[in-house]
């Protein structure tokens, strides 16, 4: 079936084709939307199970763990501030080996407040042990919520998921998305299994118990990134059987005309569709550029990224967040793993994109020229932050107009 | 009135909370959660906040029959939320039979009870959650070395009011919180009236809704007393009328005991290290008369 749906409708039909049991929820911009449609589909009976409105992301976060390990399947979302509210619980719950999905509407994070997208909310998750899926456009949202869904409860893994989709850009853009059968989401994606995991009177458990000292506190942490170190194979096979299924490939790194590629652009999400444009017309004037863009951040692709960005000669690494006195979050992640590799390309660094802020074709086509140069010189260029002439006349603009006297300053 | 619950002696002696736990000696609240442990059983799932008892289920250990889920400082409550939603799920839809069903009691201290998970427990209530909410009240943050909380009286000295004056702020009423939001029922208890305690955790567990259990839990290394005290001083918590015994129940607020006569507060603070000040190396006469009065004007309204 194919529909004009919002990427934040396409969530609420992941969680739907996902039939999922149990939707504690809290609003937030620009999230709302799917869990205003769950509510509906609950209350029309399209959906059996319960959506439970919690009064906090803290709150929703502990009630979608803890009924996960009771043994249903939960599904939530939120966005941004609610995301870092909630932040406590996002660390804590994946040691509970109890298999959710969480979507998350990315946006700016204060301050200053704003609404638009970036990814420095989702990147503060990065280290929590929650999978991380990186979506870029509305019919990816929905194949990755099932995707999410199979890989956290596969047995290997047991781990909550998040699912990522741009603020705006994704959220609230309607894009032609072909909607799995409930029989075909049903075969891909079998009932909730808790594998023995939930509260039952005839099977008293304790969960989530303190352990005292460091031996027994290791153990249990490495076993959590071992079981996330699994999820990479376990993607592998579940991604295969996905395209044989749906026809369409999700593999953990998209390569897009970057196999014979001299310069690479290196992005995730939305905005690595402005990438693809960019690339397609620098092709076009004769610059072999092309795109790479993991879709599974956590566990990291790591191997897959080497393989696609061997004998590369420069790579751009475009990051919308900014970790504050270090730079791009996932420049420094790439240099981790491409550090010391045979035939590893020269890795720049660029931040752009902040709070929804475009990138316009002509700084990729800039972006363009200074790997080419960078290629010559052999040398990496500096860091930079993406910002114009243009923006920044408009900054003070704004600025004169905060700094004019007020109608107390007038009259004084 | 459960007839079968008259006496001492009707009490029962199944002792289902194990031996051996982490907790101080003495420790009030862990005399309490014994008698309602055994009256509750094992069908049930502790759904537990950062506090004191987060060590009573220490892995690989625990003493309890039942289960147990701990959480974080702030959202027991919430927790007790996913537990019963998805039981009540996986129920309704046949998917387990009801007879495996378990009750949600969230299991807190003071510090969580009245600040930082407060939000949480207004939501649960609100939301007409059933499940009990049982916070063993030790006036501090006693897990960490009694730091003031809302839940500390005035004049007492903690880790953080170490003045001559003690705490400077009135305890914050937990029980009229609830109260105000309208629960199925609430009740304050302390271990050492176990008759009293028992027939209120009967009536609470025959109910569905949100229903609080707040028990009073004199803490020996946290007030200062010799842990062989610690019964004593919660009866003369109840005999001064420092912790009224009360539940609300059909809407009304009924006292279950009217200390009478009632002894002056001094007999209950000069037991305790935490009020000596009050006491040595001069009477503190000003905070020691706001104690009285507190309580004096408490009691008039009750007995008006």
């Amino acid at each position: 079936m194919r529909r004009l749906l919002t990427g934040n409708a396409a969530a609420a039909w992941g969680a739907r084709l996902a039939r999922a049991d149990y939707v504690p929820a809290f609003p937030i911009t620009p999230q709302t939307e799917i869990i205003e449609l769950l509510a509906q589909w609950f209350d029309s009976g399209e959906l059996r199970g319960r959506l439970t409105l919690l009064e906090s992301e803290h709150s929703m976060l502990t009630a979608a763990a803890a009924a996960a390990a009771t043994g249903v399947r939960v599904f939530t979302a939120t966005s941004s501030q609610g995301l870092l509210y909630a932040m406590e619980m996002l660390y804590t719950v994946p040691g509970w080996r109890a298999p959710f999905v969480l979507v998350n509407v990315s946006r700016g994070l204060a301050s200053p407040i704003t609404l638009e997208s970036d990814h420095n909310d989702v990147l503060a998750a990065r280290d929590s042990g929650f999978l991380q899926f990186h979506c870029a456009s509305c019919q990816e949202v929905v194949d990755s919520v099932l995707l999410a869904y199979r890989l956290a409860e596969d047995p290997r893994v047991r781990l909550p998921a998040i699912v990522n989709l741009d603020g705006f850009h994704l959220s609230f853009t309607r894009e032609p998305v072909d909607l799995p059968t409930a029989e075909a989401a049903a075969a891909f994606l079998p009932p909730f299994e808790s594998h023995g995991i939930g509260f039952r009177a005839s099977r008293p458990v304790s969960q989530a118990v303190a352990v005292l000292g460091g031996s027994a506190y290791s153990y249990f942490r490495y076993e959590t990134h071992l079981a996330a170190e699994q999820a990479l194979a376990a993607h592998g096979a579940i991604a295969a059987e996905f395209a044989q299924r749906f026809g369409r490939p999700h593999e953990a790194v998209e390569r897009y005309r970057s196999d014979d590629a001299e310069i690479v652009f290196f992005m995730i999400g939305a905005f690595a569709t402005k990438a693809m444009d960019a690339v397609d017309r620098l092709r076009e004037a004769g610059v072999a550029a092309g795109l790479v863009r993991p879709r599974l951040l956590r566990p990291y692709p790591a191997a897959d990224l080497q393989r696609a960005l061997a004998g590369r000669r420069a790579v751009a690494v475009i990051d919308q967040n900014l970790s504050v006195g270090k730079g791009g979050v996932l420049h420094g992640e790439l240099a981790s793993v491409l550090y010391g590799q045979p035939d590893a390309p020269l890795l720049a660094s660029y931040v752009g994109g902040l709070g929804g802020r475009d990138i316009s074709a002509e700084e990729f086509f800039q972006i363009a020229r200074e790997l080419q140069d960078a290629v010559l010189a052999g040398r990496v260029p500096p860091p930079r932050l993406l910002y114009t002439a243009g923006e920044l006349r408009q900054m003070r603009n704004l600025q004169a107009i905060a700094a004019a006297p007020g109608i107390a300053g007038a009259r004084a | 009135m459960n007839p079968a619950l008259r006496r001492m002696k009707d009490l029962p002696s199944t002792h289902l909370l194990g031996a051996g736990s982490a907790m101080c000696a003495g420790c009030g609240g862990l005399l309490a959660l014994h008698e309602i442990y055994d009256l509750l059983g094992a069908r049930t799932v502790f759904v537990n906040a950062a506090s004191c008892m987060t060590l009573l289920a220490s892995y690989p250990f625990t003493p309890f029959r039942g289960s147990w889920l701990y959480t974080a400082m702030a959202s027991a409550p919430a927790g007790a939320q996913g537990v019963r939603d998805a039981l009540d799920i996986l129920i309704g839809q046949g998917r387990l039979p009801p007879e495996e069903d378990l009750t949600a009691v969230a299991l807190t201290g003071d510090g969580a009870a009245t600040g930082i998970g407060l939000s949480a427990t207004s939501g649960a209530i609100d939301r007409g959650l059933d499940f009990i909410y049982l916070c063993y009240d030790n006036e501090g943050y006693g897990n960490t070395g009694q730091q003031s909380s809302p839940a500390t009286p005035l004049g007492a000295r903690t880790a953080t009011s170490g003045g001559a004056h003690g705490h400077a702020a009135s305890k914050k009423d937990l029980f009229a919180i609830w109260v105000a939001h309208r629960p199925v029922y609430a009740a304050t208890v302390v271990g050492a009236d176990p008759l009293d305690l028992a027939r209120k955790i009967d009536k609470a567990r025959a109910l569905t809704g949100p229903r609080l259990i707040h028990a009073l839990a004199p803490c020996p290394p946290g007030w200062s007393f010799d842990p062989a005290e610690a019964v004593e001083i919660g009866r003369l918590a109840v005999k001064t009328g420092v912790w009224p015994l009360k539940e609300y129940v059909d809407g009304k607020v009924v006292h279950t005991h009217v200390p009478h006569p009632r002894l002056p507060v001094e007999e209950y603070l000069k037991r305790q290290g935490r009020f000596r000040h009050l006491f040595e190396p001069e009477r503190d006469v000003q905070v020691l008369a706001r104690i009285q009065s507190q309580v004096d004007a408490y009691w008039a309204e009750v007995c008006a």
